[in-house]
């Protein structure tokens, strides 16, 4: 397993320096050297999107990505979703309309549901379900999802968060 | 919008409870959407899974299994490039009591000693302060074994080929007979007959199982983790640990969805947790990964149903008889119930004077099948629907025609015996659900844009119900308790042993007591399943919580109430802000203010464990299904454009999570009716992975539009029956129904996979 070496990178704006073999995932790397557990472990092969956190402002599964692609990048993960103003409306409105059952999908769910209105501020019902097609959720057949997604969205553009149009 | 059609109130209303005007409050937080009590928490990725939690100086475990199906362990030798002195290893002879998980009869070990009888049982568990060495060690144990001959099929083990349970491989018999089925063959104008399978199928939950297993010379064993069922796991450890009660605690952590799924094998990953611990002196976590989680713990129980029916010309059923048989897997765990939920449900929402059923679990060399959602349930209606199906047809009526023919009416009696109580038409609700899908015109018009074109779509029904609560006798015997406790801060806690998975227990419970308490919602708390702070309120399963649960703790506040009224001087006239005080006061001035209630049977409630005859349970819930499916006879894929399903489940607590529960359970029916196919090799599972075992995605799945018929149940709390479970019945029968429709074929085997409809669709010659 080769050796471990020093990374730093930045995480929810803070410098963070971590000792690790270059293979360790970041999935690991977040939740046990730095506690912050709100990115799950549901699949470990990049197929369920619980562990989604962004990379450089690109969702990524982090999972997938070993700890030294993350030498001097930023992550920004669901901990910190509450002080970015789109993140926030998504949370209110996820709770809302009961978008997160047992809320192990969630934190994954934000990261994909902000990925998806960043990149287009007005979805269809069938663009908010591709846009979230990589994100499985066992507990609410998605439709609670969507309808949070979809509020948000209006909000978000009602109060200036997003652009009006498709991006 | 479609989804509110039968809804008596709004489900934007949740404001109200929050306002502390009594004038406005009262009975108001019941039947409002108010916000989930945990999802905070749970939006920001504060909620704390299993998994987040470490314990000073933890332990990481891991568990060694059987790679066979079936035989002797001969050797177990520990190799590789691994410092093993420094691991702690646990084999069954470290267990200090039983070695046992305490389910029915008892013989599942906790770890495998000298034989094992199925494809990864537990056989040796170790444990490394260093996760990737654990990851690494665990593959460097080697076991070999003396391999014997598996069973590993219903039609083998109802053969005896061979014997690997008992004398017949039967765990467990069941017989329901009602009229005479023998006699009333000559009545019969029509006799339809059909043999119908289906497959095991995965929860897949989306968190893993886990536990954290503690001990202490003084204290004895501590355990939290993800489960359903502290008070199950509670006795197991007494047993193992050979420990009194007092010295076991249970801890629940958040779950992230159970499904039946964290019902009994959670039980296992606890006594291992603690054996490691007990061992190492240190608390020791034990996390499956995917892949051990998918082909260790239990799934659904696979199916095969013989029917035989007999009608009069118009359709009227006049005998049932059906053979009903699943397999349990290795070890009998809780096949048993699971049979008699099946059994009871096998002959559906129809009046037919002559049934008899025929149930029967037997052992194989599988994993040891358990609960998933639903119960038996799914299994029994996909038979009994795709059978009317076919009886409608040779009977020359349409699939409504002759269910309408065939429904239950009010003062019938079920296979059971047991009369229909509910004021619930299911014609009625057949009449509605087909409005709200627009069926009839829809069929026409598949019939005609069907013509020449590769895709072809059709129409499905399913009609069908689910007893809410444990069955027959087992309420009373589980005699359940659940209370409430008036706090020192003013506020009012729930105790239950009840877990909040994802269901909404937390968010319910929470309703139930501000409105028989006349308080806002905020008051009110639920304390976290803790074996050491809440009493047993049974396990979370079978749609209890809401309906048994939720009516106990409504008592029990009633009796909160009545104390501070009467011993703290409290006005029966009370503010929110004068209960509280009165609490506080309570409190300093006496100590704990806890009022707890104990289940007791309404008396209308007859049931024989023996004969099967009687009231089978308090209460049912009553649906139709209809489902829109289009499939390409170019891939052979099915998809499903459409679904509504129509409920009636008493009155609905909270009309958003109710809808969502709907939705999810119709969500995973789909997936057991199209796409979830487990791949067996010598009786293990090969999938087991996201990736090629498949559940639906976001973009997989129709709007799921769910209505609500309420009829208030007497003895739920405000008129509240079971709603977790019913939903997952009736999709797969309504989709594979749809597809006959579609193409004239008949398919009698789920997951309807597109590998299995070419093969159906070859053999009719339509593709
Ligand atoms: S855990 Fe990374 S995608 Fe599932
Ligand atoms: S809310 Fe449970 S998996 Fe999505």
């Amino acid at each position: 397993m080769s050796v471990k070496k020093h990374y730093s990178f930045l995480v929810n704006g803070e410098n963070h320096t971590v000792e690790s073999y270059p293979a360790n995932r970041l999935l690991d790397v977040l939740r046990e050297d730095l506690r912050l557990t709100g990115c799950k472990e549901g699949c470990g092969e990049g197929e369920c999107g619980s562990c989604s956190v962004f990379l450089d402002d690109v969702m990524v599964n982090s999972c997938l990505v070993p700890i030294a692609q993350v030498q001097g990048r930023q992550v920004r993960t669901v901990e910190a979703l509450s002080s970015d103003p789109l993140g926030k409306i998504l949370q209110e409105k996820f709770l809302e309309h009961n978008g997160a059952q047992c809320g192990i999908c969630t934190p994954g769910m934000l990261v994909a549901a902000i990925t998806l209105l960043r990149r287009n501020s007005q979805p269809t019902l069938g663009e908010i379900q591709d846009g979230l097609a990589g994100n499985l959720c066992r507990c609410t057949g998605y439709k609670k999802i969507f309808d949070a997604v979809a509020d948000a969205a209006q909000v978000a553009r009602e109060q200036g968060v997003l652009e009006g149009g498709k991006a | 919008m479609p989804g509110q059609l039968l809804f008596s109130s709004s489900s934007k209303q949740g404001s109200s409870c929050f306002v502390t005007n009594r004038s406005v409050m009262v009975d108001k937080c019941v039947g409002k959407s108010v916000p989930r009590k945990e999802g905070w928490e749970k939006v920001t990725g504060a909620a704390l899974y299993v998994d987040d939690i470490v314990k000073p100086d933890m332990l990481h475990g891991a568990t060694i299994r059987s790679t066979i199906s079936r035989g002797k362990i001969d050797r177990i030798t520990f190799e590789g490039d691994i410092p093993w002195d420094e691991f702690v290893i646990v084999t069954a002879d470290d267990i200090p009591g039983e070695n046992s998980t305490k389910m029915f009869v008892g013989e599942q070990p906790v770890l495998a000693k000298e034989r094992v009888n199925h494809p990864e049982e537990p056989i040796v568990l170790i444990a490394h302060a260093d996760p990737y060495l654990v990851r690494k060690a665990r593959t460097q144990v080697k076991i070999s074994y003396i391999e014997e001959t598996p069973c590993l099929s219903i039609e083998d083990s109802l053969n005896k080929a061979p014997v690997v349970w008992g004398e017949d491989n039967l765990f467990k018999t069941i017989r329901i007979n009602k009229g005479d089925v023998d006699a009333a063959q000559s009545e019969a104008e029509i006799i339809v007959e059909g043999e119908y399978f289906t497959g095991a199928s995965e929860q897949l939950y989306i968190e893993n199982n886990g536990m954290i297993g503690e001990y202490d010379a003084e204290e004895g064993v501590t355990v939290t983790g993800s489960m359903q069922c502290p008070y199950y796991v509670h006795p197991a450890l007494c047993a193992v640990f050979n420990l009194p009660k007092n010295k076991v605690r249970v801890i629940q952590s958040d779950t992230g969805g159970g499904f039946g799924g964290k019902e009994d094998y959670p039980t296992i990953i606890a006594a291992h947790a603690c054996l490691l611990a007990m061992k190492a002196g240190k608390p020791v976590k034990l996390i499956y990964d995917r892949e051990e989680d998918m082909v260790a713990t239990t799934k659904r129980h696979p199916s095969r149903t013989i029917i035989r029916s007999g009608h009069k010309k118009d359709g009227t059923l006049v005998f049932m008889d059906v053979d009903f048989a699943l397999d349990g897997g290795a070890y009998m765990t809780l096949s048993p119930v699971v049979l008699s939920r099946g059994s009871i449900h096998a002959a559906g929402p129809y009046r037919c004077p002559n049934v008899k059923i025929l149930g029967r679990a037997v052992a194989t060399n599988y994993p040891p099948h358990g609960a998933y959602r639903g119960f038996g349930n799914p299994q029994s209606f996909f038979a009994l629907e795709r059978h009317m199906e076919k009886a409608a047809k040779q009977c020359g009526l349409t699939a409504d025609e002759f269910r309408r023919r065939n429904f239950f009416r009010e003062g019938d009696l079920t296979a059971t015996q047991q009369v229909v109580q509910d004021r619930v038409d299911m014609r009625e609700l057949l009449d509605q659900a087909l409005e709200a899908a627009d069926y009839h015109n829809k069929r026409e018009r598949f019939k005609k844009e069907n013509e020449g074109n590769p895709v072809k779509k059709g129409m499905g029904i399913a009609a069908f119900f689910h007893g809410s609560g444990f069955t027959g006798g087992g309420e009373q015997k589980m005699a359940s308790i659940a209370g409430v406790e008036g706090t020192k801060d003013g506020k009012v806690r729930v105790l239950a042993a009840s877990t909040e998975i994802g269901q909404g227990a937390k968010t319910i419970f929470s309703q139930i007591v501000a409105d028989a308490l006349k308080l806002p919602y905020d008051m009110i708390e639920v304390a976290r399943p803790d074996t050491d702070d809440v009493p047993n309120s049974g396990p979370t399963v079978a749609s209890r919580t809401c309906m048994v649960v939720g009516k106990l703790i409504q008592t029990a506040s009633l009796a909160l109430k009545q104390s501070l009224v009467q011993e703290g001087g409290l006005d029966e006239d009370y503010t929110p802000e004068q209960f509280a005080q009165a609490c506080k006061d309570y409190v300093a001035r006496n100590g704990k203010l806890r009022r707890y209630s104990q289940y007791e049977q309404p008396a209308n409630i007859v049931w024989s464990d023996e004969t099967y005859v009687g009231d089978a349970y308090g209460a049912y819930g009553w649906a139709i299904y209809v489902a829109e499916v289009s499939f390409d006879t170019r891939t052979y894929e099915a998809r499903v454009n459409d679904f509504v399903a129509l409920q009636e489940v008493g009155k609905v607590i909270h009309p958003i999570m109710a809808e969502g529960q709907v939705q999810g359970g119709v969500a995973q029916g789909i997936g057991y009716a199209l796409y979830e196919n487990i791949v067996w090799k010598n009786g293990r599972m090969m999938n087991g992975q996201m990736t090629n075992y498949i559940m639906p995605t976001a973009a997989d799945l129709p709007v799921i539009r769910v209505l609500f018929a309420e009829q208030p149940y007497a003895s739920g709390p405000q008129g509240a029956k079971g709603v977790g479970e019913l939903p997952i019945d009736g999709p797969a029968p309504a989709i594979i129904n749809a597809i006959e429709d579609a193409t004239g074929v008949s398919v009698n085997q789920i997951p309807a996979t597109p590998e299995i409809l070419m093969k159906e669709m070859e053999a009719a010659g339509v593709c």
